[in-house]
């Protein structure tokens, strides 16, 4: 690779890069647009999405600055360089958050009859007795306050619990010394409670952590409470295991999560006008300083405002739900396999049901001929309909392999439950590669038909989980072509353990032979483009932050190549670099739906080829993890692909357009048409739904104004 | 048949692999599934004449996993087959037991001769043209892991057939102590392969004119995806892969990374070898043990039509012992003429198949080999050439069947002697017997060997045999010679055989 393309200044932070894809989530909940209550929801992702980050890349790079790291990143910054200019805006995003809080949302729900009480000290005397009977019978039975003096060290605080520190002096101390105590907001209750009606009907609630405040001299009675504030901490808590030691997996899994409440402190999060005292102790017990202290003028996590969305009523400020649609090419088909013989079938969700996925693996549990079925699973619903068609399936004597990835983030817990439960059933249960996320999401199923063994396939950008499909968009292809059915055979063995095979059709398999694919894709766009042809690549995917990638992409656009790219969150890529990057488009699509979909077009001089897959273009992606891209080959499927990408490039209320200053910007809607490309894509599935008969093409969709919403 | 579902596993020196072929009238022989694990008992094998725990634990896994995939595909039948590191592991019989009851799979040790019958199959099989291209001088070379198997073919009969032990495993194990020492390991191997390849020159390959070299085996078709390259250009390849490291070259030619380290000892020797017989044309088919074991299963099944029959290349490398040999060509070829008749006669009382037929005839072609070693004492040095001689096609077991009968055409049956040989059994010595009966009546026939006999005519009437002669010679020698072969036939199958003379006059 010419090194020309190397520079690091023609390379954007990761982390820096997904604070702005943060800031775009709380663009959203800022969108007097939307409607209220769904404002309250994109509110409470930017806060999760940062606990998150905190806990996985700044714990990261807190490591790398203990261990004494000094490599620098794919823009050339040290780890504590980073930490410092994230922490930086991690400041300024906790401010726009909080002022979107108390000066937007709060405000708008007291208009719309939902007030939340600040202070326990705004309660009417009604609404006082009514949580004090609250605390007494629900609250005060789960508490366990805890006090520290010279006998009892500093208790241990769990990672991301809500707590309230307080000041104690003894009621008889004449010197009125003072002592730390601290008690959990315990997780178990609720985070608000609704208070009872007003007089007009108005609805008030009061969060859990203000009701232990104003009770709280009753958990200390021989003291006297000097003041009593919320905290809350985040630990270190990435979860690294050493695969190759680990004898087995599972058990050392499961030892690693008990671990993980104990990592340090990275964040302490307190509220603003928190007494000196008992700041400076929690600084000096959580040995943190600086930066890492957030002082929030607010209720600390504001993840309950997922709770508080779901609250009964307020119908009329919430988006309608949107019913996944049925997929045109199965209606009328009771035999999804009859269906997939005749052609492949291209599956687009949450815009269309989920339920084909769910139903290949049901039909074939059920169905005399099937002898097999294999499946990845990555993360699954709680009571997935797929995991018990897989258990009923080995009931029925077939053989059912599954390769459940227990190094999803997060979900470890979760995974080992029904990995077992799939085991008992009498399911093959396979644990993945050694060193391997196994993040391509692939079903295989074989049955034996009257002319020889039939492989069905589907293959998708996304999990097999059934609730997660409602909302994040992602595409899937059912097939039975032969050359996909070898590959995928190939695919389970190879995840099995045995050897790789000696050619692949179709797939192109991360981490061996899919970044060598990629590279050679890009490269036949530049060699077009220098010949002097049309050249073109669209991409759409989660995130883009592979030097090499970028590098390649860079080397494209200079030689002429026309690049748009679809990039939901992180990107490293640096638009409008006089001669480097002048050709290359990003955009961002932040939605109702999570954009989740990777799909890959290259004009291939006038002979299209489309992919999609389950790897973004990341180091992980592409180096650590087993991900498949495979090609969309019927015309027809390549045509309604190419349409998805369009729609989403003329997409004008929901996209936001990497500067080549780094900031993101929605485009100037004056004077034309919106075209919201999730709405778009909903009334398409409807429409299609209504005339089946019609095929793709020769129709002319009419977008959907976007309706403003107060 | 509508579908046929087959397993055949190939437990290899460096690794084992299981193919499931489904059989379908419309589409033939195709594999559905490929599964194969890396595990190097010829490491073992090679280095300690035993496998080692350890391995035969890990080989039980596999298999166990093989036996539950089979059952998920219901394949109809399978076939397992283990070649040289079970084969020379002084464990086999252990561990095929062991395997057998923790897997429930059986592994057959394959004799060398079974095992390049079958990649032989595999390759007439799966190449189209092969009996086009074995019209001029061939030679098929299957670089194996511990040994090379040569067979030249001319004019679309199979010459001879060699094993020569100098296999890539062995040799990369061989040169790994030098490794320290020197830096021109090409040059190790070079000469290890010369030494061995010397006395194959002189005895076999003389002045013969090889045009073709199959290539069977060795990871080759993993460097070059052809069918066929010239041997300038194989040469070429061995030069671009001579100095790479065995990462460089997996990653280069996208081999199994496993594979890499054993590709340079196999092109090396593939290269010597295509040196020193002057091919011009390098054929690749890509078979490989598996696809003749499914190969033998569809033609025993009768899925697959042959193009060719496997037991004329059998006889054909028969013929050429014997012509070593200097046997009496029209002696061998009248006693074929009276025992392979009588065979036939008596087969529905004899309770023998078609395979015995051949085992017969066989002895016949070679019952006299011995005689260009000592007159006195051919039987036993007929014995002893049979047992040393390999011919493809034939097992071990076999051959030593052959060879017994042979000697005991000639030498009195002696119960003891027989059934202490390796491999013979009760069912072995029940088959000798039976075939020495058969080949002693003939043999007494032509006693001469003047061809006496015009035609012969064969009748079973109740418990005689009766056969007519057409002669105007004086048979006295025969007749008179005839009655204890008769009286240890009787014995045998119970049926007395009668010489009646029709003069002609």
């Amino acid at each position: 690779m010419d090194s020309e393309f190397l520079k690091p200044e023609y390379y954007r932070n990761r982390e820096d890069s997904w604070i702005s894809f943060d800031e775009r989530v709380l663009s959203e909940a800022r969108d007097k647009n939307i409607p209220l209550f769904e404002r309250l929801k994109f509110l409470s992702i930017t806060s999760s999405n940062l606990d998150e980050f905190f806990m996985i890349r700044v714990a990261s790079l807190k490591d790398m600055v203990h261990a004494g790291y000094t490599k620098k990143d794919i823009a050339g910054m040290t780890a504590s360089e980073q930490i410092e200019v994230i922490l930086k805006r991690v400041h300024n995003l906790v401010n726009v958050q909080y002022s979107t809080y108390n000066r937007s949302i709060l405000p708008s729900l007291k208009q719309q009859g939902l007030e939340v009480v600040a202070h326990h000290e705004n309660l009417t005397k009604e609404q006082g007795e009514f949580v004090d009977r609250y605390f007494e019978s629900n609250v005060y039975p789960v508490l366990t306050p805890m006090a520290m003096d010279s006998s009892r060290p500093f208790p241990l605080i769990r990672n991301k619990t809500l707590n309230i520190g307080a000041l104690i002096s003894k009621k008889d101390d004449k010197k009125g010394e003072r002592e730390f105590a601290t008690v959990q907001v315990p997780s178990v209750l609720p985070r608000f409670i609704e208070l009872p009606k007003g007089k007009n009907g108005e609805r008030a609630v009061i969060l859990l952590e203000e009701v232990i405040e104003r009770n709280i001299g009753s958990l200390f009675l021989n003291y006297d409470v000097v003041c009593a504030h919320p905290y809350r901490i985040m630990r270190n808590a990435d979860l690294t295991i050493d695969e190759d030691e680990a004898a087995d997996l599972l058990k050392e899994i499961q030892k690693q999560l008990k671990k993980r409440q104990w990592g340090e402190v990275i964040r302490l999060e307190v509220e603003e006008s928190m007494d000196k005292q008992l700041l400076k102790i929690l600084k000096k017990e959580f040995d943190i300083r600086g930066d890492d202290v957030f002082q929030i003028s607010g209720p600390l996590d504001l993840t309950f405002l997922m709770k508080l969305y779901g609250m009964e009523g307020f119908d009329h400020l919430k988006t309608p739900h949107y019913i996944p649609q049925p997929v045109p090419a199965l209606m009328d088909k009771t035999d999804i396999f009859e269906a997939i013989r005749e052609k492949d079938i291209l599956l687009h969700h949450p815009y269309m049901t989920f339920d084909p996925v769910v139903n290949f693996v049901k039909q074939a549990a059920k169905d005399p001929d099937v002898l097999a079925i294999k499946q990845t699973l990555y993360r699954v619903s709680g009571n997935s309909p797929i995991i018990a068609a897989l258990a009923q399936a080995a009931e029925n004597g077939k053989q059912v392999s599954v390769l459940v990835e227990l190094k999803a983030r997060f979900d470890e817990e979760n995974n080992i439950v029904w990995a077992k439960m799939l085991e008992k059933a009498g399911c093959h249960v396979i644990y993945g590669l050694v060193g391997l996320k196994t993040h391509c999401k692939i079903t295989l199923v074989v049955r034996r038909e009257e002319d020889g063994i039939r492989r069905y396939v589907h293959l998708g950008t996304g999990n097999y989980n059934d609730s997660t499909a409602k909302l994040y968009t992602d595409c899937g292809l059912l097939t039975c072509a032969e050359a996909i059915g070898e590959d995928a055979t190939a695919v389970f063995n190879m995840l099995s353990g045995y050897s790789e095979p000696k050619n692949w059709n179709k797939l192109a398999l991360a981490p061996i032979w899919l970044r060598g694919r990629f590279a050679e894709l890009i490269q036949r766009e530049t060699e077009h483009a220098r010949k002097g042809e049309e050249a073109r690549i669209i991409a759409k995917m989660n995130s883009l932050c592979d030097r090499d990638i970028i590098a390649l992409l860079y080397e494209a656009s200079a030689a002429g190549v026309k690049i748009d790219l679809i990039v939901r969150g992180i990107c490293c890529l640096k638009t409008g670099i006089p001669g480097i990057s002048e050709n290359i488009t990003v955009r961002s699509i932040v939605g109702n739906f999570l954009e989740h979909a990777r799909i890959f077009y290259f004009h291939n001089n006038g002979i299209p080829e489309i992919y999609m897959g389950s790897a973004d273009w990341m180091p992980r992606n592409l180096d650590k993890r087993v991900e498949i891209l495979f090609p969309v080959e019927q015309e027809e499927l390549k045509e309604e692909l190419q349409k998805i990408l369009e729609i989403q490039l003329e997409d004008n209320v929901k996209a936001h357009i990497l500067q080549p200053d780094g900031s993101y910007e929605k485009i100037d809607k004056r004077g034309k048409t919106l075209i919201c490309a999730q709405d778009y894509f909903c009334e398409e599935a409807k429409e299609r739904v209504r005339k089946p008969e019609d095929p793709v093409r020769d129709r002319v969709f009419i977008p959907e104004e976007h309706v403003e919403e107060n | 048949m509508a579908v046929t579902l087959f397993a055949a596993i190939d437990v290899g020196s460096y690794d084992v692999e299981m193919k499931i072929y489904e059989f379908t009238a419309r589409k033939g022989m195709k594999v559905i599934d490929q599964i194969r694990h890396r595990i190097e008992l010829g490491k073992d094998t090679y280095n300690t004449g035993k496998i080692g725990v350890e391995k035969i634990e890990e080989l039980a896994r596999v298999l166990s996993d093989f036996s539950r995939i089979m059952s998920g595909y219901k394949v109809e039948a399978y076939r397992a087959c283990a070649t040289s590191a079970i084969r020379e592991a002084e464990n086999k019989a252990l561990l095929v037991e062991y395997i057998q009851r923790m897997t429930g799979i059986t592994i057959e040790s394959l004799d060398n001769e079974e095992q390049h019958f079958l990649d032989y199959k595999a390759i007439s099989f799966g190449v189209p043209g092969f009996y086009k291209i074995i019209q001029n001088g061939t030679a098929i070379v299957d670089v194996g892991s511990g040994s090379v198997q040569i067979s030249l073919f001319d004019n679309d009969k199979l010459v001879t057939t060699q094993n020569i032990r100098i296999g890539n495993l062995r040799i990369r194990e061989k040169i790994a102590d030098f490794t320290r020492d020197t830096v021109h390991l090409e040059d190790m191997v070079e000469e290890l392969i010369n030494n061995e390849l010397a006395s194959f020159k002189k005895m076999y390959l003389k002045d013969r004119e090889i045009k073709n070299l199959v290539v069977a085996g060795g990871f080759v078709n993993d460097l070059i995806k052809k069918q066929s390259v010239t041997a300038e250009e194989f040469g070429q390849m061995y030069e671009l892969i001579l100095h790479k490291r065995p990462q460089e070259i997996a990653k280069e030619f996208g081999v199994p990374s496993e594979s890499a380290s054993l590709i340079l000892p196999s092109v090396t020797i593939y290269k010597r070898l295509i040196e020193e017989m002057g091919a011009e044309i390098i054929w690749m088919p890509g078979q490989d043990l598996s696809d003749g074991i499914a190969y033998d299963y569809a033609q025993k099944n009768k899925f697959m039509k042959t193009e060719h029959e496997f037991t004329e290349d059998i006889i054909a490398s028969a013929r050429n012992i014997a012509k070593r040999y200097q046997c009496n060509k029209s002696h061998i070829k009248n006693l074929e003429n009276l025992a392979l008749p009588i065979f036939d006669k008596i087969r529905k009382v004899s309770g023998l198949d078609a395979r015995d037929r051949l085992l017969l005839q066989i002895a016949v072609i070679l019952h006299g080999c011995g005689k260009y070693i000592n007159l006195a004492n051919g039987a036993e040095c007929s014995y002893s050439i049979i047992i040393a001689t390999e011919i493809i096609g034939l097992s071990m077991r076999e051959r030593s069947i052959i060879a017994n009968v042979v000697k005991y055409n000639t030498l009195d049956f002696n119960y003891l002697d027989v059934i202490h040989q390796p491999g013979i059994g009760q069912n072995e010595y029940l088959l000798i017997m039976k075939l020495v009966a058969i080949l002693r009546v003939a043999n007494a026939m032509d006693r001469s060997h003047k061809q006496k006999f015009r035609s012969v005519r064969l009748t079973l009437k109740e418990q005689e045999l009766i056969i007519a002669v057409e002669t105007d010679e004086d048979i006295t020698l025969e007749k008179g010679l005839f009655p204890p072969k008769a009286e240890f036939f009787e014995e045998v199958f119970h049926i007395r055989p009668v010489i009646r003379q029709k003069r002609t006059v």
